[in-house]
């Protein structure tokens, strides 16, 4: 008996019992729909919270200086910490020390006020590197243009505002080319960023941005920075940066034994990680159910098997009574079962993909967000595998009492 | 050498019934055999046993000069699909499969080529005069069809020998005298050999031969000296 036989066997097997076959693979049909429904949304979640964590971006490490908190207590020695200079930069900066590095920015925070015409202002004033932010969090100027590594060369008194400070300050008016003043220093507005709220570690709306040697020199007046910030080339090579970063720095500072570190680094890597892992231990969760619920479908199938196998013994004795070998017998009956759970599997897979589907356009609707469709393929070799996998499991048994019936049995029974 | 040679077979159901206490006989190419015998008295456990279906426990069994010992079941399904047809007093369709498909059953455990097997088919079909009913599903032939449906079946894989648990039983006299008309044809014009169980004198007489078995044993073993034709066994 040829392969093509015996699914057309099959085939016409199933035919005949067509209502209670689609009953029996309802089961089935629910159990991989939920589990295409649960990976959709699964990796819709997952990349929907990376891409918020990820505003910092996950190629982003940051350098601070003393020693890592280890509890709230220590939280403050880091501000007064003086460890990061600009050798450090200089240092990291140069290929054969880190070679994954793409840019290094300092960054100063600057305690005060901003002040316009009698106006006055309270938002966070940073020292750095406008395209190092936009770089890193894709927030670009819109009005007006950003200050170049010249001005910061020049410690030129320029400054890029959010909306909430332009708007606090200038109202409706132009802020573009005007100065304000920042610690009695004027400074000219030289862009304006769009109102984007929070992003990754920072309120873009509250923020100033000067260039970080005028912030060093003048505003503060100090030889220190307080973070250096860095992206490598990808997230992939983070780790290896990191290893690179504290080499380096360890030299620059003259440091044999890491625990006398004076500085520590931070990277997005851990945060990217937990939420994989919740995630992960989500979806394990939620697999188990559906584990579960495979296996009462398989159970069904199996049951619906042992009757037809029963309500059949006239025509199993009757085939071998005809030639057909134990091996026939049992393929015929596999292959019924594996055939039914395939189908229940396709059909599965179509329905937990239009669930999914709307899934994603409902979350978007209602959170506005920028969540993503996503239908992963491996989604559904995964329900072909697991459902043909389970007409497999539980049709073996029954398919095996078919192919041991004695063909006298199964002639003489009525 | 005789086709089916059997020398003191006994057989012992599970549950202990002794079906069969001993039964010897041969049966030689192109025979037509008839087996009579009283109700329980074991003509239906020694043709299954003839025909693979169920295994003997005591004495020898050879089928074309082998006994059956020396063959696994797979082997035994196999000789079953080419060498041996059954026909069941029950019939024994597939009642949702048409004519045609019917027919085609035996062909698809053998090795026949599949592009071969409707022309083969055919032809059976039409040795019992049923061409004109091809297409219909088996549920709905009358009694006399559905066993001359059974007979093309037996017939398609021309094999050696063909089993009839009581062909007629089931049949009144005018369909069963059509079957015995066929299976008379069978063996006198394409030489198939045919061991046909009954317990009617009026059809065991159409055969060659008639053993009589009684209470699990061969109580007579003799020729028919004035064979019935089939056409005329039945006028009655
Ligand atoms: N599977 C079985 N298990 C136990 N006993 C059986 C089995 N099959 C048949 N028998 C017994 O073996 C004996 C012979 O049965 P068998 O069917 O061969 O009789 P038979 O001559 O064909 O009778 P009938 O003319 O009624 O068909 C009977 O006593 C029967 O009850
Ligand atoms: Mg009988």
């Amino acid at each position: 008996m040829t392969l093509q036989d015996s699914i057309t066997t099959a085939l016409k097997g199933l035919q005949a019992t067509k209502s209670r076959s689609a009953l029996t693979v309802l089961g089935i049909v629910i159990g991989i729909s939920a589990i295409i429904l649960m990976m959709a949304l699964g990796s819709g979640a997952e990349s929907l919270i990376l891409n918020q964590i990820g505003g910092l971006g996950a190629e982003t490490i940051v350098i601070r200086p003393g020693k890592e908190p280890s509890g709230p207590s220590d939280f403050g020695s880091t501000l007064f910490a003086n460890s990061l200079k600009n050798r450090d930069v200089e240092a990291l900066s140069r290929k054969e020390n880190a070679p994954h590095i793409v840019e290094v920015m300092p960054t100063l925070v600057v305690p005060g006020s901003v002040s316009y015409e009698g106006e006055t202002y309270q938002p966070s004033i940073i020292g750095g590197s406008v395209d190092f932010f936009s770089e890193a969090f894709q927030v670009y100027v819109q009005d007006g243009v950003t200050f170049d590594d010249a001005d910061i060369r020049q410690n030129a008194n320029v400054a890029v505002i959010g909306a909430k400070v332009k708007e606090e300050l200038f109202g409706l008016s132009d802020a573009l080319g005007q100065n304000i003043a920042i610690k009695n220093r004027k400074f000219r507005v030289v862009g304006v960023f769009p109102k984007k709220g929070q992003v990754g570690f920072f309120n873009f709306d509250e923020l100033v941005i000067v260039p970080y040697t005028t912030a060093q020199l003048y505003l503060l007046g100090i030889d220190y920075y307080h973070e250096i910030i860095v992206k490598a080339e990808s997230p992939g090579v983070v780790p290896r940066t990191v290893n690179d970063i504290e080499a380096t720095l360890r030299e620059t500072h003259n440091i044999a034994d890491p625990k006398d570190d004076d500085f520590f680094v931070v990277t997005q890597q851990a945060l990217v990680e937990q939420v994989q892992v919740i995630i992960g231990a989500l979806t394990l969760f939620l697999s188990s159910v559906v584990a579960i619920a495979l296996v009462v479908g398989g159970i069904g199938v199996m049951n619906i098997m042992l009757v037809s196998v029963t309500e059949r013994t006239r025509e199993i004795g009757l085939r071998k009574a005809l030639g057909a070998t134990q091996k026939d017998i049992l393929l015929q009956f596999l292959l019924e079962a594996i055939i039914l759970t395939g189908i229940g599997g396709v059909i599965g897979i179509t329905i937990g993909g239009v669930l999914a589907f709307g899934a994603s356009l409902i979350v978007q609707a209602t959170f506005s967000s920028d969540w993503t469709f996503v239908f992963p393929i491996s989604a559904v070799v995964l329900g072909v595998g697991v459902s043909t996998a389970v007409g497999f499991v539980f049709g073996i048994y029954p398919a095996r009492q078919a192919s041991k019936k004695s063909p006298i049995e199964a002639l003489r029974y009525e | 050498m005789a086709l089916i040679e059997l020398e003191n077979v006994e057989k012992t159901y599970d549950d202990g019934t002794q079906a069969l206490r001993g039964i010897s006989f041969r049966i030689e190419k192109g025979d037509f055999v008839a087996i009579m015998g009283p109700s329980g008295s074991g003509k239906s456990t020694v043709l299954h046993i003839l025909g693979f279906l169920d295994r003997h426990t005591k004495g020898t069994y050879r089928f074309e000069g082998k006994t059956i010992d020396d063959y696994s079941d797979e082997e035994l399904a196999h000789i079953r699909n080419q060498k041996m047809g059954f026909v069941f007093q029950a019939f024994n369709l597939l009642p949702r499969a048409t004519v045609l498909e019917n027919v085609m059953l035996p062909l698809l455990y053998s090795s026949t080529r599949p592009s071969l097997r409707e022309q083969m088919a055919k032809e059976a079909i039409e040795a019992v005069g049923l061409s004109h009913r091809l297409g219909h599903l088996s549920s709905e032939l009358s009694g006399g069809e559905k066993q001359r449906v059974a007979i093309a079946r037996a017939l398609v894989n021309k094999p050696e020998v063909i089993f009839a648990d009581e062909p007629t039983g089931n049949l009144d006299s005018a369909s069963g005298k059509i079957i015995m008309e066929i299976l008379e044809d069978l063996n006198e014009k394409h030489g198939h050999t045919i061991l046909l169980i009954t317990h009617e004198t009026y059809t065991a007489e159409t055969a060659k031969r008639i053993v009589h078995i009684l209470d699990g044993k061969v109580e007579g073993d003799n020729g028919v000296n004035q064979r019935r034709r089939a056409h005329d066994s039945f006028v009655k």
